[in-house]
């Protein structure tokens, strides 16, 4: 059984690192120039994001363990994201959307986790908090114009919206050892999340003139390790070099 | 594109004599042409199609090293990859502005690259299958890129040297973080010196391709430097790429796959052997390894973006006829 | 061409080194709000700005360059605005 702390810390970063990693697939072919350096924006923070995590992940193990140790050299069954992040990039709507949910949910989360008793945390949070805030404002803008621009663009976001509710829910989960860590006003408790993350939905689908899906069966596995399909694909690409020439420095 | 340029040179001669020459003596005195002032429609045209090629270069250059964001071997070399490959487009976009100012559209500007009327450097249609090559690509294509780019701030029109200003600001790290690939490389495991050295080979000879062809041949180069858009010719920018970019290549251990590569004491250059220009006119004609998928992608990701520009603009027109609505209403 | 042309903004950023807004350069976007966060992606990726100002491109009025002369060569004779044109003595110091 890993530490509490050790595998709270390596959610947050491989959550950070997969949303990043589906984010920097679209370098080169976004809708317009302008929204392909928004995303490669959006992308940078995440991956900035997972490094710090993964840095002090690494740390606190104490078995040597460097980022990209931890990003490269672990199976499908070893990370634990949640599934929402893995998900494939989709189409804009969908990739924004996803960005929406999540940001939505993450900006006040790592605004609590900035008051952690673990410092680390804290210090990381804290810069997180201002990037997510960002990508909050940019996504919700887009989720307002494609809700109320096009009937083609109003059907996108919808269909975007079927697929991705499902796996809203496993943002919310918490373990016994998450508990723990709770209690002792570390980690952030996400049902305290979920009213603020509501209103904001609300709000937002509101202005999109859609609405949230009512009562759906929501997804889980991921923070467990149990994956999709797609995420060995995704490492497939981002381990390659690590895995064809092991032990070298890059 | 050559031939083009030709008979844009023959445009210009229509033009008022004495308006030309009052021109002529603003350029000659080193001061900026700016949008709004008259302008030899022959400066105009070769302007438009300078800046946007160089701008679509930027966008289908974003293309070889996307390739390869997904799959970079460290954080920190993804990280920097996708900053660069980013900053690629933010070049393009600083571009297709300077030219959206001499009064075409960024649209039609698109549309002509995507339709082959308007070309890009042709060294982005050469593959990338390696990493090494991403360390290649910043190390002598931006290099080489930067050899061009550094004049080019100095440029008559005002528009586009200001954006190159800001383009030689920022690519500063493109060509260090090119060549700290090549050199982690090149000092690594003898499967990782082989990848540099497998590179360097491939990329060496395009990338002295990327100067254009020799003085000789570039009939268009003296109306050009006359105007000052262009400040030096082919021949020297590359002469002072070799001159550059040999040593560094020799103090990773390096070969240079040209075996008549050698210092010159009297010149105090390095000769170099002949460049094949059968296989330059052949890439500049879309006969390269890659011109038709880099087009398709471009093309592609133009067309399933269509939906999201037509819904934003549609957002944009209802909005503001709401606030009109609601404007009326209140009075 | 069928595609309606995105319109243009003008970018003006205030660096952080308080000096006024300047211009940065251009972009296209649908409207204001995602011109104004455009512009943050495009200009200040290097922490250059600390505020931004969009304006649509078709709402400056620009002077013509051949009012050039009309314009500016008046302001070349009033040689008495600048300071170099008075005299201080030596022993007063800088002023």
């Amino acid at each position: 059984m890993e530490a509490p702390l050790f595998t709270y810390t390596l959610r947050l970063a491989d959550n950070a690192l997969v949303l990043g990693h589906r984010l920097s697939e679209w370098c080169g072919h976004g809708p317009m120039l302008e929204e392909d350096l928004a995303l490669a924006n959006m992308a940078l923070d995440c991956i900035g994001q997972a490094r710090n995590f993964y840095t002090y992940a690494g740390e606190m193990e104490g078995k040597g363990r460097s980022e990209d140790d931890l990003a490269y050299l672990r199976d499908c069954a070893d990370f634990t994201n949640i599934l929402l992040v893995e998900r494939p990039r989709g189409d804009f709507a969908f990739t924004i959307l996803r960005q929406f949910l999540y940001s939505a949910f993450m900006h006040p989360f790592f605004e609590q986790l900035s008051a952690s008793k673990d410092e680390r945390l804290a210090a990381i949070a804290a810069k997180a908090e201002k990037e997510m805030a960002y990508h909050l404002r940019h996504s919700a803008e887009w989720v307002i114009r494609l809700g109320d621009g096009t009937e083609g663009s109003a059907a996108r976001l919808s269909e975007a919206l079927a697929d991705l509710w499902p796996f809203t829910g496993e943002m919310f989960e918490v373990d016994a050892a998450e508990r723990a860590l709770i209690e002792a006003g570390v980690a952030v408790d996400p049902a305290s999340i979920r009213p603020l993350w509501l209103e904001t939905v609300d709000r937002v689908f509101a202005d999109a003139l859609i609405t949230r899906p009512k009562d759906v069966w929501m997804q889980s596995g991921g923070r467990r390790g149990e994956h999709s399909e797609h995420l060995g694909h995704l490492l497939a690409d981002l381990q390659f070099m690590q895995r064809a020439y092991p032990g070298s420095v890059w | 594109m050559y031939a083009q340029a030709l008979n844009v040179a023959e445009q210009a001669t229509h033009d008022d004599p004495e308006k030309l020459a009052r021109f002529q003596a603003r350029i000659d005195a080193e001061e900026k042409i700016e949008p709004n002032d008259w302008m030899p429609e022959g400066y105009r045209r070769t302007l438009v199609r300078q800046v946007s090629q160089h701008a679509h270069s930027e966008i289908v250059g974003m293309l070889p090293e996307g390739n390869w964001i997904t799959r970079a071997p460290s954080l920190k070399r993804k990280a920097a990859l996708l900053a660069k490959v980013q900053d690629e487009g933010g070049h393009g976009l600083y571009l297709y502005s300077a030219a959206e100012t001499l009064g075409v559209s960024r649209e039609e500007l698109v549309e002509q690259l995507h339709s082959g009327k308007a070309k890009y450097s042709s060294i982005f249609n050469y593959p990338t299958p390696s990493w090494a090559d991403m360390g290649m690509i910043g190390w002598l294509v931006d290099g080489a890129a930067i050899m061009n780019q550094i004049p080019l701030c100095r440029t008559s029109f005002g528009p586009y040297a200001r954006a190159m200003i800001r383009i030689c600001k920022e690519e500063s790290f493109h060509q260090r973080q090119g060549y700290e690939i090549v050199m982690t490389l090149a000092r690594g495991t003898p499967a990782q010196k082989k990848m540099a050295q497998e590179s360097l080979n491939r990329w060496w000879w395009p990338a002295l391709m990327m100067f254009g062809p020799s003085d000789a041949a570039s009939q268009h180069s003296d109306q050009n430097m006359k105007w000052k858009i262009k400040r030096f010719s082919n021949d020297a920018l590359r002469q002072k790429f070799i001159d550059a970019t040999v040593p560094q290549g020799h103090f990773l251990g390096l070969t240079f796959p040209d075996p008549d590569l050698k210092f010159n004491e009297a010149t105090g250059h390095w000769d170099h052997g002949e460049i094949d220009w059968a296989e330059f006119n052949r890439v500049v004609k879309g006969e390269g390894p890659c011109n038709r998928e880099r087009i398709k992608a471009r093309i592609k990701a133009h067309e399933d973006g269509a939906w999201v520009r037509e819904a934003a603009l549609a957002f944009a027109a209802k909005r503001a006829a709401r606030k009109a609505a609601a404007k009326i209403a209140a009075e | 061409m069928t595609e309606k042309n995105m319109p243009l903004w003008e970018v003006f950023i205030r660096s952080r080194t308080g000096l006024s807004h300047r211009h940065a350069g251009s972009l296209h976007a649908p409207d204001a709000e995602m011109a104004l966060q455009n512009a943050r992606d495009v200009y200040t990726r290097r922490g250059e700005g600390l505020s931004i100002w969009v304006v649509p491109s078709s709402a400056i009025t620009a002077s013509d360059p051949a009012d050039k002369d009309t314009l500016f060569e008046p302001t070349a004779s009033k040689v008495y605005r600048h300071p170099t044109f008075y005299e201080v003595p030596e022993e007063v110091g800088h002023m």
